[in-house]
């Protein structure tokens, strides 16, 4: 045999990531490189005609478009800090060992990642709407004569969109940031406590800087989900009223299949939100190493 | 803490009741579970194919799930116990598909679908989904705590590689299987914008496209819909109670690694 054992061992070793890295490079750097050509075209599928930067120029032009980068602005900028903050405050909490019952609090609070987010969207839609829950609860209360239509003012429905979100991810980080507690040392905490450390100042000082690559992390990820909202829009308040609940991803969707098909201004705008992506990606990343 | 838990588990025990009772009943804020569940479930599948649509997302799901633990599994084991620079550097150049939008790959995606007939089969639905970044991390960060010397005294053995990963890795790394298992079935099943994208035909879809083609009425059964969204989400809910130790012990391993 030509080749040595090492040699042999690490053919085999290529061989397991083969069918995993294939598969990652159809099915992501292929239709990006597809779509980075179909941005510079027009029209359906099979009936594409080259338009140069016209989509481009399009896109500071579209007002509806705009608003819906208006949306995912605001809808990213709210939950990922809100998210954050509470899934870290919960899990440390939750990893207090003086706490009883923490395996039910930790399944109750994990729950709602289970739930898909259509069935998400509609059991929110339904405790909101009109005649729903929230509004007999707060009637019956007297904190109001008639429902308040949540859903149908925009600036409720963002609320609710958001709320969404947050009751479906918090477990989902919570449990992310419990994982990455437990492996903090506990000797460091009794040592600040013996030198006069506050609970408070533990956490600032100890407990945050050691979850700083845990916290990168999830933040990267909570960032590219949110800003790619879709399954909670369509499926809450279709995009309404008017367009007030919009985000660029249902937007996009229905650039591409409503109305008159644009496939090509479609791919420009999901380009423009690659770049944001990549770029919010690389500064998380740098603030996130800069004080190590 | 105790709010918090109230808040996110509510919704849910709401849904529970609200299967059970009539439109009416829910609509005035009743709390109690009703009588109504059978009538509800009547109605849900004289109107909506509840068994097609239900019987399609098990099997996408199943089959996604498992060749998903397959392939990325081979693939952590492969980064980490063999690895060298190469591969390290090209795990890192895979990391950055983790940034790219889905929006933005999946209309190219649906237009190659078109025209390799991929469209409204278990095949399309799994392909983009079976390869993620994130399973391979989960598998690599996990397989760091595997004992090397183990493999090395395997392979003096005279043990193949296969039989290294089968016979040793497989066996020690269940919870890892667990919680890789979870989260991919978990994020099949509930897939909604891949899946109203690629199926078109009626006779194809799942729970979550069904569920959402329910709130585009001019009245809205709220009991059917619950009961509808309780089927959907059973599943997942069963998986996760199911696999629940495994699952938090993987994803620390994941974390700490």
């Amino acid at each position: 045999m030509k080749l040595t054992m090492r040699k042999r061992e690490n053919l085999v070793g290529w061989a397991f990531l083969t069918p995993a890295v294939v598969l990652i490079v159809i099915m992501n750097f292929v239709p990006i490189a597809q779509a980075m050509l179909m941005a510079f075209q027009s029209g359906r599928t099979g009936n594409m005609t080259f338009t140069g930067i016209s989509n481009f120029t399009r896109i500071v032009r579209d007002s509806r478009c705009m608003d819906a980068l208006k949306v995912t602005l605001e809808y990213v900028v709210v939950t990922v800090p809100l998210i954050l903050a509470l899934a870290l405050i919960l899990a440390v909490l939750l990893n207090d060992p003086k706490l009883k019952l923490k395996g039910v609090y930790r399944t109750c609070i994990f729950v709602p990642a289970a739930v898909s987010m259509v069935a998400s969207a509609v059991i929110f839609r339904s405790l909101f709407a009109a005649d729903g829950f929230v509004n007999s609860i707060l009637v019956n209360v007297g904190i109001l004569q008639t429902g308040y239509n949540f859903l149908g003012h925009p600036s409720s429905a963002r609320i609710i969109l958001m709320m969404v979100r947050v009751w479906k991810m918090l477990g989902y980080q919570m449990i992310f940031y419990l994982a990455a507690l437990q492996g903090i040392d506990s000797t460091i905490y009794e040592a600040a406590k013996i030198d006069g450390a506050t609970g408070l100042q533990q956490f600032f000082k100890i407990t945050i800087p050691m979850l700083k690559p845990t916290m990168v992390f999830t933040v990267v990820m909570s960032v590219n989900a949110a800003i790619q909202v879709y399954d909670e829009s369509v499926n809450l308040t279709n995009g309404g009223p008017g367009n007030a609940t919009m985000p660029i991803a249902h937007y996009i969707y229905r650039l591409a299949f409503n109305g008159v098909p644009n496939f090509g201004y479609a791919c420009a705008l999901s380009m423009v939100v690659l770049v944001v992506v990549g770029a919010m990606a690389i500064i998380q990343m740098k603030v996130g190493d800069r004080r190590e | 803490m105790v709010i918090f838990s109230l808040f996110c588990v509510f919704p849910l025990i709401w849904v529970l009741i609200a299967a059970t009772n009539t439109s009416v009943d829910i609509v005035s804020g009743v709390l109690v579970p009703g009588k109504n569940i059978v009538a509800n479930f009547q109605t849900l599948s004289e109107h909506y194919d509840v068994f097609g649509a239900s019987w399609n997302t098990i099997k996408y799901s199943a089959v996604c799930t498992v060749a998903a633990i397959v392939v990325c599994s081979i693939a952590g084991y492969g980064f980490e116990i063999y690895h060298d620079k190469v591969k390290d550097k090209l795990f890192g150049l895979l990391m950055l598909t983790m940034m790219i939008p889905f929006v933005a790959t999946m209309l190219p995606l649906y237009q190659s679908y078109a025209k390799l007939g991929l469209l409204n089969s278990t095949l399309g639905f799994i392909l983009p989904q079976v390869s993620t970044v994130f399973l391979i991390m989960l598998f690599r960060q996990n397989s760091r705590t595997f004992p090397k010397d183990i493999i090395e005294a395997a392979r003096i053995d005279g043990e193949t590689e296969l039989g290294i990963f089968f016979k040793m890795f497989m066996p020690t790394m269940k919870a890892t299987y667990a919680a890789g298992a979870t989260i991919m079935f978990m994020n099949a099943w509930n897939n909604y914008m891949w899946a109203r994208l690629i199926m078109s035909d009626n006779s194809a879809q799942t729970l979550p496209m069904m569920i959402s083609n329910m709130t585009t009425g001019h009245y809205i059964d709220y009991g059917m819909l619950m009961l509808a969204v309780l089927i959907s989400t059973l599943p997942t809910l069963i998986v996760f109670f199911a696999l629940q130790k495994s699952f938090v012990q993987g994803m620390t391993g994941a974390v700490k690694g």
